[in-house]
C-alpha cells in the first residue's frame, strides 16, 4: 500500500555539519499495518515522518501510496490521504477558534472548501457523536475556544481530528511525549481505540520501548538513518524490553553505550 | 459640539470599513500589513479619476474596491512567494504605491466638487423626496430640533453601506473558506496538515483586507469632495487604533461581536478626534501625534489594568500565606529550643 523506495536525505550536505538523516531506506506497508518506530535522538525517526508528510523532500528515492506517486506533492496536497498528530499539543489545533470550528477545518482535509456556511445541524450532531467517544466531556463544549483546553484535552482533540475523517495513513510523531503520565495513558488508549475503530494504517514514533512493544503489529528500530532491527507479528508479540536492548547492543556493539540510556524508558 | 459629533459619526462609519480591513490583516491573519497607507489612496484615486472620467459613481466605487484587492494580492504574493517579511512587504508596497497612485490620479490633487458622487446622488434623492423632514420629525417632537444635524443622507447611506459590509464579512468568516482563512492566521502548521494551501489563504485575506481599505478610500474621497495623494498617511495607525479601541471597549468574544466592536471603535476614535480638535491649543496638524498617543493608551492601559489586578491578587494571597508561615516559624523556633 505504502512503499518507500531507496529514500535518502542528508542535511547540510557538503559542509562540515553534514548529517545523514535517512540513508537508503526501503520499506513496504500493508493496509492495516500499525508500525511503531523507536530509536535514539537523531536516528532519523522524525525525518522519516516528515518525508512521508511532505514537510521535507527526499534527496533521492520515491514514495508511493496505492500507485500514486507522493514524492513531488507538497504537504497540503498529501494531507488529503495523510492524517498527522504532532508532538506539541498546541500544534494540531487553532487556539482562537472553537472546538466545532476546528472540527470543521479537519473536515476540509478530504473535501474542497466551499463558500457556504460550514456549520449545519447535521454536522454538529456528527461532531458531538465523535467527540463523545473521547469521554472527556468535549461534546458539551462545542463553542469553547480550543486555547482554553488543557494540553491533554487539546491532544485528544488533535487525535480525533486527524482520525475521524479516516486518512489512509496516520502519522503519530511522539504524540504523548509532552504530556504527563496520566494524560499519556489517556491519549494512548484513545489512539488504540480510534485506530481500531477506523482500521487505520498507522506509523507511530515513540521514545518508550514499552509503548513500541505494546502497540501495533510491526516494530522498526532506527539508528543513523537506517532501520537496524525489525520485528513482525508473532516475533514482535514475544519481544521484551531486554530483548530490544540486547538486539541493539548486538548490532551496534558497545560504542553506543550512551544511546542505551536514551533508548531505555 | 453636537454638530461635530454628527460629523464624527459620519466619518467614523466611513473609516470603519477601513478598520474592518485592518482587522482582517492584523487580527485574523496576524499579518501587520502596512500596504494600507497606499491602498487607501489607490481606492480613492481610482474612484476619483473614474468619476471625473464620467463613470457611474457606484461602478467607480466598486472599481476602487477591486483595485485595492489586486494591490493586496501583490503584498500577499511578496510575502508568500517572495518570502519577504510581512512588515517589509507592506512598507515596500506603501512606498511603491505612492508613485502608482500619482500615476493613477495624474496629479497630486483631484477635485470632485462639481461631479456626481454617491453622496450627491443620494442627497438628490433625499431632497426630491424631502426625506430629511421625516428624520427631523422625532427631534422636533422631542423638542431637540436645535441638536439635529443639518441633513441625514450621509449618515443613512454610510449606515447602510457599513451594515452590508459587516454582514457579508460575518457570513464570509463563517464559511468553510472563511474558517480556513481564520485558522491560517491562528496556526499555519495545523491548517496545512488539513490540506489547505496557506499561501492562497494569505494572499486572499490580504487582498480582501486591502479591498475594504480601498473601498473606504473611495468613499472618503467622495465624501470630502477631493482626492489627495497624501490622504493615506498614517491610515494604518488610525485603523489599528479603531480595532484596539473597539476590542477593549466592546469585547471580542465572537466574530459578529468583534466586527461590531471594530466599527464602534472607529466611531469612538473619530469622536475623540473631534473632541481633541476643539481643544484650543491643539491644531489640526497635531492630530497624528494624538492618534499615536491614542494607540499607545489603548495598547498599554488594558495591560496595566490586568497586571495591577494580578498584583493585588498576589499580595492578598501573600499576606494570607505570611500569616501561616509566621505561625509555623514560631512553632519551629519553639521546637529547636526544646531540642537544645
Amino acid at each position: 500500500m505504502l512503499t518507500l523506495n531507496q529514500i535518502h536525505k542528508t542535511f547540510y550536505a557538503n559542509t562540515p555539519d553534514e548529517r545523514r538523516a535517512i540513508s537508503d531506506l526501503s520499506q513496504t506497508l500493508n493496509e492495516g499495518d500499525f508500525v511503531t518506530i523507536i530509536g535514539s535522538n537523531g536516528a532519523g525517526k522524525s525525518t522519516l515522518l516528515n518525508l512521508l508528510a511532505g514537510t521535507l523532500l527526499p534527496d533521492a528515492g520515491d514514495i508511493h501510496l496505492n500507485e500514486q506517486n507522493l514524492t513531488p506533492l507538497p504537504e497540503e496536497k498529501r494531507a488529503k490521504w495523510i492524517g498527522r498528530v504532532f508532538q506539541n499539543p498546541m500544534a494540531g489545533t487553532a487556539p482562537n477558534m472553537t472546538i466545532e470550528e476546528n472540527m470543521m477545518i479537519s473536515l476540509g482535509r478530504t473535501q474542497k472548501r466551499s463558500l457556504f456556511r460550514g456549520m449545519t445541524k447535521k454536522k454538529r450532531e456528527q461532531f458531538k457523536e465523535h467527540l463523545s467517544t473521547l469521554e472527556i466531556g468535549l461534546e458539551n463544549r462545542l463553542n469553547t475556544k480550543v486555547g482554553l483546553l488543557s494540553g491533554g484535552e487539546r491532544q485528544a482533540l488533535s487525535l480525533l481530528m486527524a482520525t475521524f475523517t479516516e486518512p489512509q495513513i496516520l502519522l503519530l510523531d511522539e504524540h504523548t511525549a509532552a504530556l504527563d503520565p496520566s494524560k499519556q495513558e489517556l491519549i494512548l488508549s484513545l489512539t488504540r481505540e480510534l485506530v481500531e475503530k477506523h482500521s487505520l494504517t498507522t506509523i507511530m514514533v515513540t521514545h518508550q520501548m514499552e509503548q513500541a512493544i505494546d502497540f501495533g503489529n510491526r516494530l522498526w528500530m532506527m539508528d543513523e538513518g537506517k532501520i537496524i532491527y525489525e520485528a513482525e507479528d508473532e516475533e514482535k508479540d514475544k519481544l521484551t524490553v531486554p530483548d530490544l536492548l540486547s538486539a541493539f547492543q548486538e548490532i551496534r556493539g558497545t560504542k553506543m553505550a550512551n544511546d542505551r540510556t536514551l533508548l531505555a524508558k | 459640539m453636537i454638530t461635530s459629533l454628527y460629523g464624527a459619526l459620519e466619518t467614523g462609519l466611513i473609516y470603519a470599513i477601513m478598520a474592518l480591513g485592518v482587522y482582517i490583516s492584523f487580527r485574523i491573519l496576524d499579518f501587520p500589513d502596512l500596504t494600507v497607507d497606499g491602498s487607501f489612496v489607490t481606492g480613492g484615486g481610482v474612484a476619483a479619476i473614474s468619476i471625473i472620467g464620467g463613470v457611474d459613481p457606484i461602478v467607480a466605487t466598486l472599481l476602487g474596491f477591486v483595485a485595492g484587492f489586486l494591490v493586496g494580492c501583490i503584498t500577499g504574493l511578496l510575502h508568500t512567494k517572495g518570502n519577504i517579511n510581512p512588515l517589509l512587504a507592506g512598507i515596500i508596497m506603501m512606498i511603491g504605491l505612492y508613485s502608482v497612485n500619482l500615476r493613477i490620479m495624474g496629479q497630486a490633487n483631484l477635485s470632485l466638487l462639481n461631479e456626481t458622487t454617491l453622496f450627491s446622488q443620494l442627497k438628490g434623492i433625499f431632497d426630491s423626496l424631502s426625506l430629511d423632514a421625516a428624520f427631523f420629525a422625532p427631534y422636533e417632537w422631542l423638542g431637540l430640533s436645535a441638536y439635529a444635524p443639518r441633513s441625514f443622507y450621509a449618515i443613512v447611506m454610510m449606515f447602510l453601506v457599513v451594515l452590508i459590509v459587516k454582514k457579508s464579512l460575518d457570513i464570509f468568516l463563517q464559511t468553510e473558506t472563511g474558517l480556513a482563512l481564520r485558522a491560517t492566521g491562528d496556526n499555519q502548521t495545523m491548517v496545512r496538515s488539513f490540506s489547505a494551501n496557506t499561501n492562497v489563504y494569505i494572499i486572499l485575506g490580504i487582498g480582501l483586507a486591502n479591498a475594504l481599505v480601498a473601498l473606504s478610500g473611495a468613499l472618503v474621497v467622495q465624501y470630502n469632495g477631493f482626492a489627495d495623494v497624501n490622504l493615506g498617511v498614517g491610515m494604518i495607525v488610525v485603523g489599528l487604533a479603531s480595532v484596539i479601541i473597539g476590542e477593549v471597549l466592546f469585547g471580542k468574544k465572537t466574530i459578529v461581536r468583534t466586527t461590531l466592536a471594530v466599527i464602534c471603535g472607529a466611531i469612538v476614535y473619530r469622536a475623540i478626534y473631534a473632541m481633541a480638535l476643539r481643544v484650543d491649543f491643539l491644531e489640526a496638524s497635531d492630530m497624528k501625534l494624538i492618534t499615536a498617543l491614542i494607540v499607545v493608551a489603548a495598547l498599554v492601559i488594558p495591560n496595566m489594568l490586568q497586571k495591577s489586578s494580578e498584583k493585588r491578587q498576589f499580595k492578598k494571597s501573600q499576606k494570607a500565606l505570611g500569616r501561616v508561615k509566621q505561625q509555623k516559624g514560631e512553632v519551629q523556633i519553639a521546637n529547636v529550643k526544646s531540642n537544645s
